[in-house]
C-alpha cells in the first residue's frame, strides 16, 4: 500500500471571471520512505500540490488516500489531527511565531497536541542537541540567522515524529552553503525512513532526490521514478 | 491544548502587542472605574441625607404650627380663622398619648450674646431637658438644662462649641455669666461639636429653658414640638394621637402639621436610590462601549495574526483550540481592565472622601459586583465573534496571507 495515492485530482481557483486550473487530472502515488523532488516553472502548481498533500487545502475533485484512508471526506478537526500526527511542514519563509523562543517554537506542535510539559521539555532538549541549537534555545526568531531559523523549523516539523515531511522551497531564502546544510538535514531524516517531498527550483537540489516530478500548468509533465502502473501512465501522458 | 498552555499562549499574545493591549485594558478600566465612582457618589449622597436625618433623632414625629404640609401660607385657613399659637401647654398635653415616649418643645429666635466685651449674634433655642435625648446630642462639658417646670425658666444656658470658642477662647466657660438680650444667664454646659449638618448648626446654638426664650422673644408660640414615639411601629399611632390632642385643644380645628421623619426619609431614600441606579445605568453603557472596543481590538488581532492562525492549523490545532486561545485573550484583556478599573474607581472614591470627609462616598456592593460582572461578560461576549472568525479561517489561505 502506497503512503500517498492521488487520483483524478482537480484544483480550480476562481479569479474574477476566469478560472485557473492549478491542478488538473493529477494522479500520483508515493511510497513510504521515498525522497521526491517536485520541480517546474513558477505557477505550475507545485505549492498547490504540496498544500493538498499536507491537508491544508481540499481538491475540487478526485480522491486522496493517505495510508489507505480517504482523507478528503474527513472533517476539518479530523484533518487537523492527521496533520498533527502524520505530517511535518517546512516553509520557504520559516513561519516561526515571532514572540516565542526557539525552544517554544519547536515545542509548539506538542503544546497544541496537549503533550505534558515534562515530555515536551525532554523532546525539545533532544531536538536542540540534534540540530545544534543548544545555546539558541531562548533566542527569538529575530535573533537567529536564516539557517538557524530553518533548523528550528525542521526541528518543529519533526518533533511529532511524522510519517512525512513536506518542504516548499526550504532553501529559497537561504544562501548556498546554509541551503546545502538544510538539505543535508532533510536527507538525514529521509535516511531514517521519513517520507520527504521537497518543492524546489534548483536543478542541482532536485537531482539529489531519488525521484523527480516535473510539473507544468497543473499537470504532471514527467515523473522519473514512476513506481507502479498509475504513475507510469501519468508519465506517459504529459498533455 | 492544555488549559495552562492556552493561558500562557493567550497571555504572551496579549503582552506581545502592548499598545493594543493597553488600549483595550484602558477602555475597560475606564468603564468599570466610572461605575464605581458614579455609584459611590450617588450612594454617598443617599447615605449622607439618611445619616443627617438619623442624627436629628430616631422615631421622630414633628409638629409645626400652620395647616399646610409644606409650611406654606394657606389662604383658606387665613380667612376662616386666625392661626392659633402652638404653646408649651399643647406640648405638655401631647405627653398623654400612650404612644409617645418623650418630647421637647422648641422656640427659636435670634439674639445677641455677650461676655466680657465680646459680642455676637446667635440662634437661641428655647426648649426643655428632654431635648438632649430627643435630638441625640452630646455634651462636651457640664450639664444640660435642668429638669423643671416648663413654665418656669431658670437663668441658665447651654452653648455650642463655636460660641464657647468665640466668647471664652481658652478660658473656662462653665459657671460664667453671659448676657443674652437683657438677661444674665449662667453657662451650665457646652455641646459637643458636630460640624456642619442638615438644619440647625448646633455649634452656633445657644440653648435656654423654653419659658425664658419665650420671655426674651415676647411670644407664646413654639417653632416646633419634637415628639419621640415609643418605637418605630408606634410612629403612626403617635402621629394620629398628637393630631387628635392638638385638635381637641384648638376647638376641633386642625391647624398644625404633623410630619414623621420616616416619611421624609423614605422619600429621599427612594429618590436618591433611583438616582444611583440611573447613574449606574449610564456607567454601564460605557462598559458596553468598552466591550465593543475589546471586540474591535480582537478583530484587529485576528487580522494581524492571520498568518499565525494558519500556522497553528498547519501544525494540527483544531478549531476549538484556536477559538479558546482568542477567547481567553479577550477574557484576559477585560479581566485585567476590570481589575484596574476597580482599583482606579476605589482610589477615586477614596480621593472624594479625602476632599469631602462628611460625604460617605463608598460604592455599594451591588454596583461593584454588577460592574465587574458586566465587564467580564461583555469582554467574553464580544470576544466570541473574533474567536469564531479566527477558528473558521481556511488553513492555506490564512497561512499564505501575511
Ligand atoms: N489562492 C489562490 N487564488 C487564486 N489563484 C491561485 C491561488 N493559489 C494559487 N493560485 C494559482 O494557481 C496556480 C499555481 O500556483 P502555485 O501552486 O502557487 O504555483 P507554484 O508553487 O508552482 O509557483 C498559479 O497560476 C496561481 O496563480
Ligand atoms: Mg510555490
Amino acid at each position: 500500500m502506497a503512503l500517498i495515492e492521488l487520483s483524478g485530482i482537480e484544483r480550480v481557483f476562481h479569479l474574477g471571471d476566469s478560472e485557473v486550473h492549478a491542478l488538473a487530472a493529477l494522479d500520483l502515488s508515493i511510497e513510504a520512505g521515498e525522497y521526491v523532488a517536485v520541480m517546474g516553472p513558477s505557477g505550475s502548481g507545485k505549492s498547490t500540490l504540496l498544500n493538498l498533500l499536507g491537508l491544508l487545502d481540499r481538491p475540487n475533485a478526485g480522491t486522496y488516500r493517505l495510508e489507505g484512508r480517504d482523507i478528503t471526506t474527513l472533517s476539518p478537526d479530523e484533518q487537523a489531527k492527521v496533520r498533527s500526527e502524520r505530517i511535518g511542514f517546512v516553509f520557504q519563509s520559516f513561519h516561526l511565531v515571532p514572540r516565542l523562543t526557539a525552544a517554544e517554537n519547536i515545542a509548539l506542535p506538542m503544546t497544541l497536541a496537549g503533550i505534558p510539559p515534562r515530555e515536551r521539555a525532554e523532546r525539545v532538549a533532544q531536538a536542540l542537541r540534534d540540530y545544534g541549537l543548544e545555546n539558541r534555545a531562548d533566542h527569538r526568531p529575530d535573533q537567529l540567522s536564516g539557517g538557524q531559523r530553518q533548523r528550528v523549523a525542521i526541528a518543529r516539523a519533526t518533533i511529532m515524529r511524522p510519517a512525512m515531511i513536506l518542504a516548499d522551497e526550504p532553501t529559497g531564502n537561504l544562501d548556498r552553503a546554509t541551503g546545502d546544510e538544510v538539505v543535508r538535514l532533510l536527507e538525514e531524516l529521509n535516511g531514517r525512513g521519513v517520507t520527504l517531498v521537497v518543492v524546489t527550483h534548483d536543478q542541482g537540489l532536485g537531482a539529489r532526490a531519488r525521484r523527480q516530478i516535473m510539473m507544468e500548468d497543473g499537470h504532471l509533465k514527467r515523473d522519473s521514478g514512476a513506481s507502479g502502473h498509475r504513475n507510469a501512465e501519468a508519465a506517459g501522458n504529459p498533455s | 491544548m492544555r488549559l495552562a498552555d492556552t493561558f500562557r499562549f493567550a497571555r504572551d499574545a496579549a503582552t506581545g502587542n502592548p499598545l493594543r493591549t493597553a488600549l483595550s485594558v484602558l477602555a475597560m478600566s475606564i468603564g468599570v472605574a466610572a461605575v464605581v465612582v458614579l455609584t459611590a457618589l450617588g450612594d454617598g449622597a443617599r447615605r449622607y441625607v439618611v445619616d443627617q436625618f438619623s442624627s436629628l433623632g430616631t422615631n421622630l414625629v414633628i409638629v409645626l404650627p400652620g395647616r399646610s404640609g409644606t409650611g406654606g401660607f394657606n389662604p383658606a385657613t387665613a380667612i376662616t380663622s386666625t392661626p392659633r399659637d402652638l404653646t408649651v401647654d399643647d406640648a405638655a398635653a401631647i405627653l398623654r398619648s400612650p404612644a409617645v415616649k418623650r418630647l421637647a418643645p422648641l422656640a427659636v429666635g435670634l439674639s445677641e450674646i455677650s461676655y466680657g466685651g465680646r459680642l455676637r449674634e446667635a440662634t437661641v433655642a428655647g426648649t426643655t431637658a428632654e431635648f438632649l435625648e430627643v435630638r441625640r446630642m452630646d455634651l462636651a462639658q457640664g450639664r444640660f438644662l435642668p429638669r423643671e417646670d416648663w413654665n418656669r425658666g431658670s437663668s441658665v444656658a447651654v452653648i455650642g462649641s463655636k460660641i464657647r470658642e468665640e466668647l471664652f477662647g481658652p478660658e473656662p466657660a462653665i459657671g460664667q455669666l453671659v448676657r443674652l438680650g437683657d438677661r444674665r444667664l449662667r453657662v451650665v454646659g457646652v455641646l459637643k461639636s458636630t460640624g456642619q449638618g442638615l438644619g440647625m448648626n448646633t455649634d452656633e446654638l445657644v440653648i435656654v429653658p423654653v419659658a425664658l426664650a419665650q420671655a426674651i422673644f415676647n411670644s407664646n408660640t413654639l417653632f416646633r414640638i419634637l415628639v419621640e414615639a415609643k418605637s418605630r411601629e408606634a410612629i403612626p399611632q403617635a402621629k394620629d394621637q398628637t393630631l387628635e390632642i392638638i385638635k381637641s385643644r384648638h376647638q376641633g380645628e386642625e391647624d398644625v402639621t404633623v410630619i414623621t421623619q420616616d416619611a421624609v426619609l423614605a422619600t429621599f431614600d427612594k429618590l436618591l436610590s433611583a438616582l444611583t441606579l440611573g447613574v449606574a445605568g449610564i456607567a454601564a453603557i460605557s462598559l458596553a462601549v468598552a466591550g465593543i472596543l475589546v471586540m474591535n481590538v480582537m478583530l484587529v488581532a485576528v487580522t494581524q495574526r492571520t498568518g499565525e492562525i494558519g500556522l497553528l492549523k498547519a501544525l494540527g490545532a483544531p478549531a476549538r483550540t484556536i477559538r479558546l486561545a482568542f477567547l481567553m485573550e479577550a477574557a484576559m484583556l477585560s479581566t485585567v481592565g476590570a481589575l484596574v478599573g476597580y482599583g482606579l474607581g476605589q482610589a477615586g472614591a477614596f480621593a472624594i472622601r479625602q476632599f469631602f470627609p462628611v460625604f460617605p462616598a463608598y460604592a455599594p456592593q451591588w454596583a461593584v459586583i454588577a460592574g465587574l460582572g458586566t465587564a467580564l461578560a461583555t469582554g467574553l461576549i464580544f470576544g466570541v465573534m473574533p474567536a469564531r472568525r479566527a477558528a473558521r479561517l481556511d488553513p492555506v489561505e490564512a497561512l499564505m496571507r501575511r
